[in-house]
């Protein structure tokens, strides 16, 4: 067996905390701790851009795989990546090292506790998108829960305990329906090994069910209208760090878990209930991006975005074309980059100003330049703006809609002029304007730091959005590969009825 | 004679028993050492037990004693569990004065009457080692006689108990009025029509050991019991007779009662669906500690029920493999409560924990292990527990009782997240003394550690769980 080095990506982060744990703060600094987990979260950055590097890019098969025995008869620990993973594998390593810059400013006490927080987080993470067994894969995919209510609940605004509970037990019903589908699954397959899965195919019969559980899990934490109600509560109340985590990869789990799980396992279910899929994506889209629009405070209208873009990934990938998959997997990169992005810059005006009302705010153009450009390039980001990678995931998305349903395609256009509206509309009323509030004068402009962490999320929105290609290179094969499965399971199908 | 070698862990005990009782009559101010040599002579036990377990299934004393695989183990964990209640109680018996030469030789009497239960394939082999271990709960719940609430709960567990024990010795009757034998492998072979004298047997033998397991709707002299015993012996009842119990229920489930299966199979889901909703649901408005962990296990005990309901070997299992990461859970729990000590006095409310996590970081992140994993959150040992149970449930196409059994787990999950959310999110007060003695610094190591490392190599357990087979 080769050097495990997926093993290695998700183990580095925890043992980069368990560093953290020893280390001493120096008059209540911790400098050593935040270099730790700077260097550990960069080392692992660098680690994923060499996989993806090595990475055979033209391959179907699931590559770097680790079949260990773990449950002694029942289930190997078992990681490998295709091409759709590895994207997000690098998405994570590339923001924890941002949040762990962005953390000087935010994060006042206990900051040791914080960075073990997301350095350990970081590994339930990575081992979510490489995980190749069920268990393995619902193992990581909840144990995300217990780091990220801690950060809610001890690093949050004032409703955070609310934000908290409410968070942590959405999801947890959301996933306990889940397990009982992974169960069944090794009972009448014999396996959770995805791999063997996808080639054994599950009984006509069984996936509805199956297909519904597993979506019970994955619409919690997409999330899908109507129980996406917990994430602008979360958003709104976990610390900045917090929201980017949240809003850059934890949502991403479940769009992931859509195309590896729902479309993989049950192709038959998921042709099924693909209307259902539609009508919630459009009314995720329509609706909050309306709500969105009424917001009063910066990070629930981020929030509300958030739920509208992930509406037009589900929309996305449940057109079963190569155009729709292939784009949202792009708009999940692109909402990763973006809505963390954002929620930085809310960040940044937060951290000076101590609100997120965006009516205390005006006229910030004059004083602060350089954020007011970066915000822009977010702002045109998350309305998909051509030029950026908000484009070319929604345009993606709305060719695969067109080609299947044309009434959903254009539904789902008005979305992207509702998106534009709240979006211009919220950076018209915080960066232009009059300056009404005389406190706001004495805001200062971007620090190193800050210049830093936003720039670095500058340079892969715009680069990618003029150039997709490296990106889409990495997906092409893998997405194609699950539509010629997913199509050729629908024939078997349609045979074996006839 | 020569079937005196395979019980001389019992005979071991049972001298040492007598040994103390003597020393602690004739010589003055000798608890500690009693209690010290207790622990020792239990060391020895398990060793002895140790010894024994390589061997193969044995019939002792006309077929009325019976040592196999699930003996040996449960027996393995019963004196293992016992050593480390009285490793972490040590200090508190003395804090709150009652280091008293009874109390450990009531608890090694306790433990002797649990491994008879443990290995008895004869009612009335089990009645007596039921009746031993009770008589010594009954004395152990009221040891701190002072104390009002200890009294009321020794009183009541002892009224309680006793009424059971009467249904129990109903059920006992009946059964052998019907099957004309009062041996286990008898009653199998002898009862295998139907006939409503075995089945009302049945019933009032469940109700007997429900009870002793707190199963709802047998369960209210849990609460009381739980907060008004001493901690030390709270954990001794959170821990020990549940282990006794459950392989009890085993035996009678699959020896004497294992051709009627359609009789008792929905009596036992009842009681797990009940108690897992019923635990969790009941403990959500608790202030006592001591009062939520009875809720707690009380609904554990649903979980461990919800395995032995599928009447499958891999059930039975995933019940052993249930109870045996449930006794770790709350040897933790209830180490971190014996730490919650400030001025001679200990602390037992959940406003207690409020902000610990500033002056008790390591004790704090204990609980927060400890309680994520009785919530049963991946990749903590609690969930482990619980998968190896659904995935007994689901195997037998049980699909109402996993979902109930799950969507219990949410419930209860919220009210350990309070108790974490207090810890961790409450403002901080008063810390506690931070010097602990040995026993208990180590017991907390241990089990924590254990809880958190359990998914490095989870088939640990399973492989030792999986030689006991009953069907």
């Amino acid at each position: 067996m080769n050097f495990p080095i997926l093993s290695s990506l998700i183990l580095l982060p925890t043992i980069g905390a368990l560093f953290i744990l020893f280390t001493k703060s120096s008059s209540g600094k911790y400098q050593s701790a935040k270099y730790v987990s700077l260097f550990i979260s960069l080392a692992n950055f660098l680690l994923s851009i060499y996989l993806w590097y090595i990475f055979d890019k033209n391959s179907v098969d699931f590559q770097f795989v680790e079949n260990r025995e773990w449950l002694s008869g029942f289930i190997n620990y078992k990681v490998g990546i295709d091409g759709i993973s590895i994207l997000f594998i690098i998405l994570t390593t590339f923001i924890t090292p941002i949040c762990i810059i962005s953390v000087n400013a935010t994060i006042t006490n206990r900051l040791k506790d914080f960075l073990i927080a997301i350095l350990i987080m970081e590994t339930f993470m990575i081992g979510v998108f490489c995980s190749l067994d069920l268990v393995v894969f619902y193992l990581f995919f909840e144990a995300g829960l217990i780091p990220m209510f801690l950060i809610i609940g001890i690093w949050g605004g004032e409703r955070r305990v609310y934000s908290a509970f409410k968070f942590f037990l959405y999801t947890l019903l959301g996933s306990v329906l889940m397990l009982v589908a992974i169960i069944s699954i090794y009972w009448i397959t014999g396996t959770t090994d995805v791999e063997k899965l996808y080639e054994l195919g599950i009984k006509a019969e069984y996936q509805n069910l199956l297909w519904l559980a597993f979506f019970s899990s994955f619409a919690v934490k997409t999330p899908m209208w109507p129980v996406h109600t917990w994430l602008p509560d979360a958003h709104v109340e976990a610390p900045t760090v917090g929201s980017v985590l949240l809003a850059a990869i934890l949502l991403k789990m479940a769009g992931y878990g859509f195309i590896r799980f729902s479309i993989g396992l049950f192709p038959i279910a998921s042709e099924n209930f693909t209307m259902l899929v539609y009508i919630l994506s459009l009314i995720a889209i329509i609706y909050t991006s309306l709500v969105a629009l009424m917001q009063e405070d910066m990070k629930k209208l981020i929030a509300y975005s958030s739920v509208a873009h992930m509406g037009f990934v589900t929309l996305g990938i449940f057109t079963m074309t190569q155009q729709g998959i292939e784009g949202s997997i792009f708009q999940m990169i692109s909402h990763g980059l973006v809505s963390a992005a954002l929620f930085l810059s809310v960040g940044v005006v937060y951290e000076r100003h101590h609100t997120r009302l965006i009516n205390k705010y005006g006229g910030l153009v004059s004083i602060m330049p350089r954020y007011a450009i970066v915000f822009m390039v977010f702002t045109l980001g998350a309305l998909g703006l051509p030029g950026t990678t908000g484009f070319i995931g929604e345009f993606l998305i709305l060719m695969g809609a067109f080609e299947k349903n044309i009434l959903v395609a254009m539904i789902a256009s008005l979305g992207v002029i509702l998106g534009a509206a709240y979006m211009l509309w919220l950076f018209k009323r915080v960066v232009f304007g009059e300056m009404n509030n005389q406190e706001l004068k004495s805001m200062k402009d971007l620090k190193t730091f800050e210049i830093i962490t936003l720039s670095a999320l500058v340079v892969p929105i715009l680069f990618f959005g003029f150039y997709p290609e490296p990106l889409m290179n990495s997906i092409e094969t893998s997405v194609e590969n699950t539509l010629n499965m997913y199509n050729f399971d629908l024939i078997n199908n349609l045979a074996a009825k006839d | 004679m020569e079937n005196f070698q395979y019980i001389l862990p019992e005979i071991f005990i049972s001298v040492s028993i007598m040994i103390f009782l003597l020393v602690g009559v004739f010589k003055k101010n000798s608890a500690t050492l009693i209690y010290n040599l207790s622990n020792i002579s239990l060391v020895i036990l398990l060793a002895l037990i140790i010894n024994l377990s390589s061997l193969d299934t044995i019939y002792l004393f006309n077929e009325s004693y019976l040592i196999d695989n699930l003996s040996n183990y449960m027996k393995i964990i019963l004196v293992g569990s016992g050593i480390f209640v009285m490793l972490t109680g040590s200090k508190y018996i003395q804090v709150i004065n009652l280091n008293k030469i009874e109390y450990p030789i009531l608890i090694l009497s306790s433990i002797l009457g649990m491994m008879i239960m443990i290995s008895s394939n004869d009612l009335i082999v089990f009645y007596m080692g039921l009746e031993l271990q009770s008589l010594a709960l009954y004395v152990l719940a009221s040891f701190n006689r002072d104390n009002l609430l200890s009294t009321e709960s020794g009183l009541k567990y002892f009224v309680l108990s006793a009424l059971s024990s009467g249904l129990l010795l109903y059920g006992c009757s009946l059964t052998y009025g019907f099957s004309e034998s009062t041996n286990f492998d008898q009653i199998l072979i002898n009862s295998t029509e139907f006939n409503y004298g075995t089945t009302f047997g049945i019933v009032f033998i469940l109700v007997g050991l429900a009870f002793k397991i707190s199963a709802v709707p047998f369960h209210m002299w849990a609460p009381d019991v739980y907060q008004g015993s001493p901690t030390s012996v709270t954990l001794f009842f959170a821990i020990l007779p549940k282990i006794a119990a459950l392989s009890v229920f085993i035996k009678f489930l699959y020896t004497p009662f294992a051709n009627m299966n359609d009789q008792w199979q929905t009596i036992i889901v009842f009681i797990s669906i009940a108690s897992m909703i019923f635990g969790a649901v009941a403990a959500i408005g608790q202030k006592n500690l001591k009062r939520l962990i009875a809720y707690s296990s009380i609904s554990h005990m649903g979980y461990a029920l919800a395995g032995l309901a599928t009447v499958s070997n891999q059930g039975i299992q995933s019940s052993i493999t249930y109870i045996s990461i449930y006794l770790v859970m709350n040897l933790a729990f209830f180490s971190c409560l014996f730490m919650l000590k400030r001025n001679d006095k200990y602390y037992e409310n959940i406003d207690d924990l409020s902000g610990l996590s500033k002056k008790h970081p390591i004790l704090s992140f204990s609980l927060l292990i400890v309680l994520f994993s009785l919530a049963g959150i991946p990749p903590l040992a609690g969930f482990f527990a619980k998968f190896y149970v659904f995935l007994a449930v689901v195997e037998q196409s049980m699909y109402f009782l996993a979902i109930v059994g799950l969507l219990a787990t949410v419930v209860a999950a919220f009210y350990y997240l309070r108790i974490i959310k207090i810890i961790y999110f409450d403002p901080e007060k008063d810390g506690y003394e931070t010097s602990h003695n040995f026993g208990l610094k180590i017991t907390l190591a241990i089990s924590t550690i254990f809880i958190l490392a359990y998914f490095i190599y989870p088939s640990g357990i399973t492989e030792i769980v999986s030689k006991i087979t009953m069907i």
